[in-house]
């Protein structure tokens, strides 16, 4: 009777682990994205037209991929009440990316050659980004990344409509120095992005006299900030750069409230905390803190307070929206303008009508640049509020030339190698 | 000093908060020897406790008061489910019960998802919980000294009542020897779900603190779970005092080893020293002498 269920168990366990090789297999096998490059075989001649949208629905990032989501879907519902695209209706294709970057690029690839969608809108973490560019490059297709990120990357096939770094970790840096801080302390999580950003802002802080006076770095997912923040308050620096991402930030502002650091004594300045986070973080915990985005709810335009009162019409009262939101929101009718000026949908007709396109999007007039796919943007600086929104406090001259290669900036040239 | 200070005390607060994640876990699975991978979601659960009885009640602190045993019924509630409905099918089969109490644990975050939403909801603590206070011209958070106080009074309580109470010693019984506690008139079966319910109420608990401390989304079991686990093989499988002991010592390190390296530096040593713990010890800081023959 005793050694039945273990034999039991044994096989169970040898199916299990068997299961999760194979599946690992699968996925390495898909990712190499086919290799022959396919003629588009997107299907124009009816009435409409297939657009993609990957997005995570389920795992760990669907908390802020939903969103995006519900934004790309609120522009295709706008788009299509309006007429469509050069007279065709928009048919969406929706897949879940499941927050796994080999299932965004075996997604993409479903995507472009058994669906036949003329584009690809979605991704949002960097490794999603990089695990798709080789099946868009491969079946030359084109994909609309709605979502700041950490730059030194240019590709024909990506449309990048979210910040580069010259569009909001410099004007950020910029703005803290105008503010006269002369030493900072760096706090981020331990991946791609806050490493690279740190590189760029010790850079600037060498080329222009402020002083570094710690670098923290702490998994993603550490829920235990007190070791930490007792090094920032102990460092004694004039102000924190914050590249945390998702829960760490609560822990982190949490614990900055509870060894009695505020946006006073010591400002954090962070860049992925939008409207989305606040409520989760706790308004009391991060009130009065400035946040580097390009985009704010509570900006006061037209075209900002239409997007607004169609979203909360479309998905509730209590919605806010955010940064990568308006930026996925832009990156459709982005498309339709490149669609409209190259008259086709065909991928090299849009790739050569691209440069110069602009919107009136929801933050302001967004200008498509031909040569590195990035789009101009103007840099805002917002703080915290007390109703959790958040209002502008600082703002660039005008919309910034994207460079994601920070050619344009001295102090940077060993960066890019 | 004023570093040492702070880091002897963050790591005890470090291990105080290890020690209430655990604490249903020494029970459950040192105990009865269930491995229950649902433990993070009972802890989860008890966080979104705290969250609806101050949409109810409003009042911080007040709410805090009430949340503590509301968690725990709520926490054991679910543990009886999940022991009535499945686990006792499957006693003696760990990793069928590792695979079931996974997928519970997966379905459990799911309804969160559903039920809260998937952006994360904040729980503001009460005024008298909120900045440090000073001690001997050191600055202390008042919330870690509140969980260090919950967690051994909690631990307190849960000794006294396995040495004391009928049910303790009903408890210990099934544990030392299922058979002949059996065959002496107690009802193993009760014995098992109390147990159950008692373990899992911990974790409600738990989760009440912890909203203190981080963010309350579906995901904050999963950030627990293999901690808790640690503490309790750490100790030895059916002993309080281990994990007592487990947690205040791996807070220690952490806590120590993340000031002078990193936060990632400090979780790979300590699990290293788990690792090379275990190879010594397997059987962890202490053990339990059965006179059962399995």
């Amino acid at each position: 009777m005793s050694r039945f269920p273990a034999r039991r168990s044994a096989a169970t366990a040898a199916v299990l682990v068997l299961g999760l090789a194979l599946s690992a297999c699968g996925s390495r096998v898909d990712d190499a994205g086919g290799g022959a490059t396919a003629e588009s075989c997107v299907d124009t001649s009816g009435d409409s037209v297939k657009i993609g949208f990957l997005n995570s629905r389920s795992g760990t990032m669907a908390i802020s991929e939903n969103t995006v989501f519900n934004s790309l879907e609120l522009a295709a519902t706008q788009i299509n009440a309006a007429g469509g695209v050069l007279g065709k209706q928009l048919e969406i294709v929706a897949e879940d990316g499941a927050s796994e970057p080999t299932v965004f690029a075996e997604k993409a690839d479903k995507l472009i050659r058994d669906d036949c969608v003329a584009a690809v809108f979605g991704g949002w973490t960097s490794s999603s980004r990089k695990a798709m560019l080789p099946v868009f490059e491969s079946n030359d297709a084109l994909l609309f990344y709605p979502v700041q990120y950490e730059g030194l990357e240019s590709s024909e096939n990506i449309f990048y409509t979210g910040a580069t770094t010259n569009q909001q970790i410099i004007p950020a840096l910029d703005y803290l120095k105008e503010s006269g801080v002369t030493s900072l302390f760096l706090v981020g999580s331990d991946y791609v992005f806050p490493q690279t950003a740190n590189k760029i802002i010790k850079a600037y802080a060498e080329a222009n006299g402020i002083e570094v006076k710690g670098e923290e770095y702490a998994p993603l997912g550490h829920t235990d900030f007190a070791t930490i923040v007792a090094k920032v308050r102990d460092a004694g620096a004039a102000a924190v750069f914050n590249t945390l991402n998702g829960d760490s930030n609560v822990a982190f502002f949490k614990e900055y409230k509870n060894l009695g650091l505020t946006a006073e004594t010591m400002p954090v300045l962070s860049v992925s905390i939008a409207e989305e986070e606040v409520g989760g973080i706790g308004v009391d915990n991060i009130v009065g803190q400035p946040v580097a985005w390009n985009y704010y709810q509570t900006i006061a335009s037209p075209a900002n307070e239409k997007f607004v009162a169609d979203f909360k019409a479309a998905y509730g009262a209590e919605k806010v929206t955010s940064d990568p939101m308006e930026a996925a929101y832009t990156s459709l009718y982005l498309w339709k303008g490149m669609v409209e000026k190259a008259g086709s949908f065909a991928v090299p007709d849009v790739q050569a009508a691209a440069d110069g396109v602009s919107f009136e999007a929801p933050e302001g007039t967004v200008t498509v640049n031909g040569e590195n796919h990035h789009i101009a943007k103007t840099a805002l600086i917002g703080k915290i509020g007390a109703d959790g929104l958040i209002y502008t406090e600082w703002s660039s001259d005008g919309p910034i030339e994207p460079d994601p290669y920070l050619k344009s900036y001295p102090w940077a040239s060993g960066l890019a190698g | 000093m004023d570093v040492l200070v702070t880091q002897v005390f963050n790591g005890l607060s470090g291990g105080s908060i290890l020690l209430l994640a655990a604490l249903g876990l020494a029970l459950t699975f040192g105990q009865m020897g269930v491995i229950n991978m649902a433990h993070g979601e009972f802890i989860m659960a008890g966080a979104y406790t705290a969250f609806v009885m101050q949409q109810v009640l409003g009042a911080a602190g007040l709410s805090l008061l009430v949340s503590l045993p509301m968690a725990f019924l709520v926490g054991g509630l679910l543990g009886v489910l999940l022991e009535a409905t499945l686990l006792r099918r499957m006693y003696h089969r760990p990793l069928d019960t590792l695979l079931v109490t996974w997928g519970v644990s997966l379905i459990l975050q799911q309804l969160a998802r559903d039920v809260f939403g998937t952006a994360g909801v904040d729980v503001p603590a009460p005024g008298w919980l909120s900045g440090p206070v000073e001690v001997l011209g050191f600055s202390f958070p008042r919330s870690r000294l509140f969980i260090l106080a919950l967690a051994i009074a909690a631990v307190v309580a849960l000794s006294l009542a396995l040495r004391l109470t009928p049910l303790g010693r009903r408890i210990r019984a099934t544990v030392q020897n299922r058979q002949l506690a059996e065959s002496s008139g107690i009802s193993t079966r009760r014995t098992d779900v109390l147990t159950f319910f008692i373990g899992s109420g911990l974790a409600g608990v738990a989760g009440v603190v912890l909203t203190l401390m981080g963010s309350i989304s579906s995901n904050l079991g999963t950030s627990y779970i293999v901690d808790a686990f640690l503490v309790v093989i750490v100790g030895g499988i059916g002993q309080i005092k281990g994990a007592v002991i487990a947690a205040f010592v791996l807070g220690t390190v952490q806590s120590w080893v993340e000031y002078s390296t990193t936060a990632s530096i400090a979780k790979v040593i300590l699990l290293a020293l788990v690792v090379a713990f275990l190879q010594a010890r397997p059987q962890g800081i202490f053990q339990v002498r059965t006179r059962s023959l399995a």
